[in-house]
């Protein structure tokens, strides 16, 4: 379980997040939505402990993530992340990109970690690509590449920030189809996307952000069949034309 | 007028020992390049720590290699040391001189070539929950010596041609010290010193393409 509890944040004189409640529970599907600098990014950043907080608390599984005696290391095997861009390593075969952390952190001997990492990069639809270098992957293969890196260290929980929005359109759907295919198999997910349908249909619930305040939260259906906040409404009559 | 008889068969007699002067030529080159390296990347290291004194002590390494006569920084490790009543060899002095040079000028190239790596490739191998140490040695630190390999083949063939500087601090078993001494010897000035100038064309050529061909094999990405 993921538990955000008045969450703070500034960036200098910016307060970014401006106290966030959420509470995410085992197998849920949670989708944060909104307008470009609320706060989408930041907050993911700020469960695995990439950023500090200024205020309030984050806890994974009861433990807090920004507390001093915290190993941000061990928690981060936890919780898996996937960014806009620029995941893969360069200087690294999609092989040897997703073997690097399990052999590094987790200590697994070569033979393991690559047993498990064909496996991922199978699951992901890589499994012909072990030998080549993410520079002659495109981008949509590169985002599979980066989730089966993830999935390679068994995260409990999976942060996806706006995974698709660097993609040319006709490799969006491949990377939703592949986080279609966690959601089914019961992996707990906050996911930012500007994808609406997408979101629609693989949320649980549905967070709308809005200058650093969740101002709705609900089940895909009312969010996007009957918005309660103004914002809201505004933010999905932008996002439909 | 011109009186000068080119006798180019007493400087081709006396090949054998200005070859052997060659090999330790490039001994204190490969010497001061992998220690030059090895300081570069902890001295790149103190800069990212973020602890003041030992980014300091980098950034006074770099200014001083930079911007001083690498003949300065030679004799400081030979007269500058002897001074304290430590008296190195002329060959340890060379070599101090050198990877000190080797190592100010590597670690500027570096801070160019971190420039060039996003810090996502630092967040994303955190992310992974590695260390602050692994992240970089498995993710910066390949790519890093990846963008300064040509740099580094540059700072080779200047650390070959800074050999010659050993004759001031008395060096006199490298390539330029036996020219020297043969020349003493033999008054074949121009055949000698010609001879010594193709044998460091042939080599810094022979090292440069080697460079080329290392990277062809190395960075396949
Ligand atoms: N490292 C940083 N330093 C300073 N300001 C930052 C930093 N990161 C984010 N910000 C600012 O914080 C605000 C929120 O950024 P954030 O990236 O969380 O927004 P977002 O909701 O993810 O937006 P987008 O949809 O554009 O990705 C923005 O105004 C941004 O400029
Ligand atoms: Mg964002």
């Amino acid at each position: 379980m993921i538990e955000i509890e008045h969450v703070r944040k500034s960036f200098g004189q910016l307060e970014v997040l401006k106290g966030i409640d959420l509470t995410v529970s085992k197998g849920e599907v949670v989708t944060i939505i909104g307008g470009s600098g609320s706060g989408k990014s930041t907050l993911l950043t700020c469960i695995n402990g990439l950023e500090p907080i200024d205020s309030g608390r984050i806890l994974i599984d009861g433990t807090e993530v920004h507390a001093k005696s915290t190993d941000l290391n061990k928690l981060r095997r936890k919780v898996g992340i996937v960014f806009q861009q620029w995941n893969a390593f360069p200087h690294l075969t999609v092989l040897e990109n997703v073997t690097l952390a399990p052999r590094k952190v987790l200590g697994m001997a070569r033979a393991e970690a690559e047993e498990i990492a064909v496996r991922q990069l199978t699951h992901v639809g890589l499994g012909d690509k072990l030998k080549t270098y993410p520079g002659r992957l495109s981008g949509g293969q590169q985002q599979r590449m980066a989730i089966a890196r993830a999935l390679a260290m068994s995260p409990e929980y999976m942060l996806f920030d706006e995974v698709t929005s660097a993609l040319d359109p006709q490799l969006v759907g491949e990377v939703l189809d592949t986080l279609k295919m966690l959601a089914q198999e019961g992996m707990t997910m906050i996911l930012v996307t500007h994808e609406m349908a997408f979101a629609r249909d693989v949320s649980d619930r549905v967070a709308f952000f809005h200058q650093g305040v969740m101002a709705e939260i609900g089940p895909p259906q009312q969010i996007f069949g009957d918005p309660q906040h103004p914002e809201t409404r505004k933010f999905l009559s932008s996002t439909r034309q | 007028m011109f009186n000068y008889t080119f006798q180019w068969k007493q400087a081709m007699a006396r090949l054998p020992q200005m070859l052997d002067g060659a090999i330790v030529t490039m001994q204190v080159a490969i010497l001061s390049m992998v220690i030059g390296i090895l300081l570069a990347i902890v001295l790149t290291m103190f800069r990212l720590s973020g602890i003041r004194i030992l980014s300091a002590v980098a950034k006074a390494w770099v200014e001083i290699a930079r911007n001083t006569p690498a003949l300065f920084q030679i004799y400081m490790a030979h007269f500058g040391l002897g001074s304290f009543g430590l008296h190195l060899s002329p060959f340890l002095s060379i070599l101090i001189g050198i990877t000190f040079n080797n190592a100010g000028y590597l670690t500027e190239n570096f801070r160019g070539a971190l420039k060039a790596i996003p810090d996502t490739q630092t967040r994303a191998a955190r992310s992974l929950g590695m260390g602050a140490a692994g992240a970089f040695r498995h993710v910066v630190l390949p790519q890093m010596l990846r963008i300064s390999f040509l740099p580094m083949t540059n700072q080779m063939v200047w650390a070959i041609l800074m050999t010659s500087l050993g004759v001031t601090v008395g060096m006199n078993t490298d390539l330029y010290g036996v020219t020297q001494d043969l020349n003493a010897l033999t008054f074949r000035t121009f055949e000698l010193f010609a001879l010594a100038a193709v044998i460091f064309y042939v080599i810094t050529k022979i090292v440069t393409l080697g460079a080329r061909l290392i990277a062809a094999r190395l960075f396949r990405y």
